[in-house]
C-alpha cells in the first residue's frame, strides 16, 4: 500500500476488501445475525503503534469506496477530502471506510441470502439502528488490530456513528468529527423519508420488499424516492445558479411546449435513474428508518448533556450555512451540548450555497479547518513534523 | 510592561471554566491552558483566527457575539473574558449582561479613548485617532464605539456592576506611574474585574 506525495493524486486504488464474521451481531432489534460481512477499502498505512487510524463512516447512501479511482473507474465518494497530501492525509494516516451491512455494496443485507432459509432477505432483513452499525464496525476495528481510532470521521448519518461511538464506546477513538449532522431528526426530516418510502412501496415491482423473488426492481419508486432526496439536499440557490430556466430540449417559443424539458428536470431525473440502477430499494427503506431512529439522548433520559459526558474525546463539529436538512442548528445544539458536559469541542459553520451536499464537496474552509484539525491530531497523537 | 496576559492570569483561577468571547487567534486561552490549566473556549467569527486556533489545538466555537449568548446557560463559567473587543460590538451593555449571567466573574479589556494620543489626534490634528490599540481608519474599522474609562464605569454603575478590580496599562508613560496617577489620560488600555 504505497502512496505518493501529492496533494492532487489520489489515494491508492484496488484495495477493496471483504471480511466475514462468523461471531453473531446481537442486533438493537433483538435479532442475531449469526454472521455477517463487511466490504471495505483502507489508504495508507497503519504505523507500529497502531494510532494513526481514522474511520471514515458513510451516509444514506455511501459506500467504502470513499477515494481514489476504482477498477470500475468511479472517483471514491469523498476523494476531495481523503488522499495524499489531502485533508484526510492518507500519506500520515491509516484510513478505513466500511460498507455497513443492511446496505447493498457488497456488505451483508436485504440482497444477501438468509442463512436459515437461503433465499435472499428482502423485506425480511431486521431493523438496523445506528448502534448495529457501530458494533459492527468494532468487530472491523478488531479485525484489523487496531486498539483505538485517532478519529472517527463522518457527515450526516456518518456523524451520528462518530457521536454514538464516542458516547457508547469512549475509550476506542481520540477524535470524533461530526459533520452536517444531528442528535435526532425532526419533523420534517422524518417526512421527508416517509415520502421517500412511500414512494418506493407504491412502485407495483416493489412485491412488499420481496422484488428480487420476483426477479424485477422497483426503480420507478427508487429513482423518485432518489429525486425527492436528492432535492433536499441541494438549496434553492444552488439550483439556480447550477440550472436557471435552462432548457435541455424543446422550445419554449413553439407551439409544442408540452414537449420541452428543463435543465434541472433532465438532471433530476438522470440522477433517480442513475441511483435506482446501483441502490436496492430495501435498503432504502433500511436506512432511511436507521436515521429516523436515531436519538443519542434516548438512553439518557433526553439529556444530551449526560450522554456527552460518557464521551472521552474530542470534538470536531461542522456545518453549513445554506443545509436546511441538517441546519447549523441541529449542529449548534450538539457544540452547546458539548461545551455544557465540559468536553473539548470546536464548530466551524461553513458559508456554502451547496445544501446537505456540501459536505461531500470541494469547500476551502471546510477543507482548511479539517486538514487543520487533523495535522493538530498527527502531531499530537504520534508526533508526525506537519 | 505590565501585558493584559499578565493582569488576567492573576485574577484567573487554576483549573477553572474560562469562556472567552472574541479569542482571535487564541493567545490569551493558550498561555490560560499553560500557567493556570483552565478548561477554555474561545468564541470568534474571523475565519483565519478560527483556523489558527484549530491548528493550535485549541477549543473554537464559530459564532457572532452581536448574535447573543442565550446558548450559554446562568454560571456555567468561572470566568468569561473578552479582550479589546467590547467596543466592536453592536451592543456593548447587554453583553455585559450576557456575561456576567454566564460567569461568575468577567475580565474586560477595551482601548481607553481618553489616552492622550487618540486626545491629541481628534483635539489639535482634528482627526480621528488611528493608534496601535485603535489601528484602522474611521470608515473601514471593526471599532464602532468609542469610549473612555470613565465612560465604562458610569455604565458599570448604572447596570449595578460590581467592579472588584481593575488595571491601566499606559505603555511607554507606566514607567513614570502616569497611568495610575491620570489613567484616563495615560492609560491606552484598560482591564476590568466585574462581578454581578
Amino acid at each position: 500500500m504505497s502512496t505518493k506525495s501529492s496533494s492532487t493524486v489520489s489515494a491508492n486504488i484496488g484495495s477493496e476488501q471483504s471480511v466475514l464474521f462468523r461471531r453473531p451481531l446481537q442486533l438493537a432489534c433483538g435479532t442475531v445475525l449469526e454472521e455477517h460481512s463487511l466490504t471495505f477499502e483502507t489508504y495508507g498505512q497503519l504505523n507500529d503503534a497502531g494510532t494513526n487510524a481514522i474511520l471514515i463512516c458513510h451516509a444514506l447512501s455511501g459506500d467504502h469506496h470513499a477515494a481514489g479511482t476504482n477498477k470500475d473507474n468511479v472517483v471514491g465518494w469523498w476523494d476531495s477530502y481523503i488522499g495524499p497530501g489531502k485533508p484526510i492525509d492518507t500519506d500520515v494516516f491509516f484510513v478505513v471506510c466500511p460498507n455497513n451491512i443492511g446496505s447493498c455494496f457488497g456488505s451483508t443485507g436485504p440482497a444477501s441470502p438468509a442463512p436459515a432459509t437461503g433465499n435472499v432477505w428482502g423485506a425480511e432483513f431486521p431493523v438496523l439502528e445506528v448502534s448495529d452499525w457501530v458494533k459492527s464496525q468494532t468487530y472491523l476495528m478488531e479485525h484489523l488490530l487496531i486498539d483505538c481510532w485517532a478519529a472517527i470521521i463522518g457527515g450526516s448519518l456518518g456523524g451520528m456513528q462518530a457521536m454514538y461511538w464516542a458516547v457508547n464506546y469512549p475509550k476506542k477513538l481520540k477524535h470524533a468529527v461530526v459533520i452536517a449532522s444531528s442528535l435526532k431528526l425532526s419533523a420534517q426530516n422524518i417526512a421527508f423519508n416517509e415520502v421517500a418510502r412511500r414512494a418506493i412501496q407504491s412502485d407495483p415491482n416493489f412485491h412488499q420488499g420481496n422484488f428480487i423473488e420476483h426477479q424485477t426492481r422497483p426503480t420507478q419508486g427508487l429513482a423518485l424516492a432518489r429525486m425527492i432526496g436528492h432535492l433536499t439536499y441541494l438549496s434553492d440557490h444552488a439550483l439556480g445558479r447550477k440550472f436557471g430556466r435552462l432548457v435541455h430540449s424543446g422550445d419554449l417559443d413553439s407551439a409544442e411546449k408540452e414537449l420541452v424539458e428543463f435543465e434541472v428536470s433532465s438532471y433530476l431525473n438522470y440522477q433517480g435513474d442513475k441511483f435506482a440502477r446501483r441502490f436496492d430499494a430495501n435498503s432504502y427503506i433500511l436506512i432511511t428508518k436507521m436515521l429516523d431512529y436515531f436519538d443519542l439522548g434516548a438512553n439518557f433520559e433526553n439529556n444530551i448533556k449526560d450522554a456527552f459526558k460518557q464521551a472521552a474525546c474530542k470534538f470536531l463539529v461542522i456545518s453549513f450555512s445554506s443545509d436546511w436538512r441538517f441546519s447549523p442548528d441541529c449542529s449548534k445544539l450538539i457544540v452547546d451540548a458539548l461545551i455544557a458536559a465540559d468536553k473539548d469541542v470546536s464548530y466551524l459553520e461553513i458559508e456554502s450555497d451547496q445544501g446537505h451536499d456540501a459536505f461531500l464537496l470541494p469547500n476551502k474552509r471546510y477543507e482548511q479547518g479539517l486538514q487543520g484539525y487533523l495535522k493538530h491530531i498527527a502531531k499530537t497523537l504520534f508526533k508526525v513534523a506537519v | 510592561m505590565t501585558d493584559i496576559n499578565s493582569i488576567i492570569e492573576a485574577w484567573v483561577e487554576k483549573s477553572s471554566r474560562v469562556l472567552d468571547l472574541g479569542c482571535g487567534d487564541g493567545q490569551v486561552l493558550e498561555s490560560l491552558i499553560a500557567s493556570h490549566q483552565v478548561h477554555g473556549y474561545g468564541l470568534e467569527i474571523n475565519s483565519e483566527s478560527i483556523n489558527h486556533c484549530i491548528s493550535r489545538g485549541l477549543n473554537v466555537i464559530e459564532q457572532d457575539l452581536n448574535e447573543g449568548l442565550g446558548n450559554f446557560a446562568d454560571n456555567s463559567f468561572d470566568s468569561v473574558l473578552m479582550t479589546q473587543t467590547l467596543q466592536t460590538l453592536r451592543f456593548p451593555h447587554l453583553a455585559l449582561d450576557e456575561m456576567l449571567r454566564i460567569g461568575r466573574q468577567c475580565i474586560v479589556t477595551f482601548p481607553n479613548f481618553g489616552h492622550w494620543r487618540t486626545r491629541g489626534d481628534l483635539g489639535f490634528r482634528g482627526r480621528m485617532p488611528v493608534t496601535k490599540q485603535l489601528a484602522y481608519q474611521w470608515y473601514d474599522t471593526p471599532n464602532i464605539h468609542f469610549f473612555t474609562y470613565k465612560d465604562f464605569e458610569v455604565l458599570c454603575a448604572e447596570r449595578n456592576i460590581n467592579v472588584v478590580n481593575r488595571v491601566f496599562i499606559g505603555g511607554i508613560t507606566n514607567d513614570f506611574g502616569l497611568d495610575a496617577i491620570w489613567p484616563n489620560l495615560f492609560a491606552h488600555t484598560a482591564v476590568y474585574n466585574l462581578s454581578k
